[in-house]
């Protein structure tokens, strides 16, 4: 069982112990979809809903898993539920949304191989989070990881405009932006 | 005439296994050039020992899951294929886990959650789906082979650097004297992103060279 206040939960999950930027979890997508403003908002908002639902799914998961004792278990069927809620979500947003689903592309079902996800999911159970607690936790790291795409796809936007040298163009470029914002995020760590 | 059809990827003769080999050692290196797989390599290539032992771990779990998937590429339905290929990968993750719980507690706990994370490495399910359900077990296999050396072999050129900047050892052996002030900042997360960074760098560079020549 773990005391730790919903505030210090949600401050470590998102600023502290951002999950992109001090895990390095999702990077993925923090590179595929960081393009533009728009598109990133959009991918932290269903990546954040993934995570709530997979959060209670697993805390459920972990519950039964306990009670039957099979441990083993643990990762296939975290994985298969993680699996269906992107489903659920892919349809769900094609059905509402179809400009979003075109502009989401092929990294809406790479949700599920989404390391934050998972992540998630394995760290609430680690630190043995009671319900509440995960879905603070969930959130937070729905957070953190929609604030790193938007400070990426806010500097991207603005780097378009400029002279990028030849040799770090593309991917480069970005993991150098990527680890000057991972610097900065360590002024949070006192926070924690 | 001749030189152009050679060129030609669609009318290219049918690679060899070495072929398959070597691709995936240099050519289509997973790390520098396809940037798959990106979370592992950051995440634990703070020490050599460390980023050595993920890259055995995932080289393992991409064998053994790229030959299941090609020994039953003509049993699995195709609208299920990508569940069934991430259970597939995520019953070995499961073996692995526990095999090096066995092994050793220590390495255990510096991996942490990232031995299971290797279920949704980025990597494994892309040769499971692009390669291994197209092609001979044979094949998969030396995919696989390939594929695994090329991902240890970045892995651990990420780990050496960060480990004797960012500690000024090597595999615990250390190299400078007393004197030598560690750059800790290479040993944090900041320090993997920078590394990777100038590792493409390089690649880049080199590739430019050679596209100008």
């Amino acid at each position: 069982m773990n005391t730790e206040s919903y505030w210090s939960i949600f401050i470590n999950a998102s600023l502290v112990n951002n999950f992109v930027l001090a895990y390095f979890l999702g990077i993925c997508p923090f590179m595929g979809v960081s393009g533009k403003m728009e598109t990133a908002t959009k991918m932290g908002g269903a990546v954040t809903f993934v995570m709530l639902i997979s959060s209670v799914c697993a805390y459920g998961i972990h519950a039964l898993l306990v009670a039957i004792n099979a441990p083993f278990l643990q990762l296939i069927s975290y994985i298969v539920v993680i699996a269906s809620t992107v489903q659920l979500v892919e349809m769900f947003i094609k059905k509402m949304s179809p400009a979003l689903f075109r502009a989401l592309g092929i990294f809406l079902p790479l949700i599920t191989t989404n390391c934050a996800i998972l992540g998630l999911a394995l760290f609430q159970t680690n630190k043995g989070y009671d319900l509440s607690q995960s879905l603070v936790y969930a959130l937070g790291a729905g957070a953190g990881f929609t604030l790193a795409l938007l400070l990426m796809a806010g500097i991207r936007e603005q780097l378009e405009f400029a002279e990028v040298p030849n040799v770090v163009k593309g991917t480069a470029i970005t993991l150098l932006i990527a680890g000057i914002l991972s610097l900065t995020f360590m002024g949070f760590s006192g926070l924690g | 005439m001749s030189a152009g059809i050679t060129k030609n990827p669609e009318i290219k003769a049918v690679p060899s296994s070495t072929d398959e080999f070597i691709k995936g050692l240099w050519r289509d290196n997973p790390v520098f050039v396809q940037v798959l797989g990106m979370c592992p390599v950051l995440a634990v290539s703070n020490t050599a020992q460390n980023a050595l032992a993920m890259g055995l771990a995932t080289a393992f779990v991409l064998l053994m899951s790229n030959v299941l998937v090609a020994s039953l590429r003509n049993f699995i339905p195709k609208q299920v294929r990508i569940a069934s290929y991430i259970l597939i990968i995520a019953t070995f993750v499961t073996v692995v886990d526990y095999a090096i719980q066995a092994i050793s507690v220590d390495l255990h706990k510096n991996l942490g959650a990232f031995i299971s994370l290797i279920v949704v490495n980025c990597l494994i399910l892309s040769r499971a789906e692009a390669f291994a359900s197209k092609n001979t077990i044979g094949k998969s296999i030396m995919d696989a082979l390939g594929m695994g050396v090329g991902f240890v072999f970045a892995l651990f050129c990420l780990g050496a650097v960060r480990e004797i900047l960012g500690n000024g050892t090597f595999f615990d052996i250390s190299l400078f004297p007393d004197s030598f002030q560690a750059w800790i900042i290479m040993i944090l997360p900041a320090g993997g992103f920078f590394t990777l960074a100038l590792w493409l760098v390089l690649f880049n560079f080199y590739k430019l060279k050679k596209a100008k020549a």
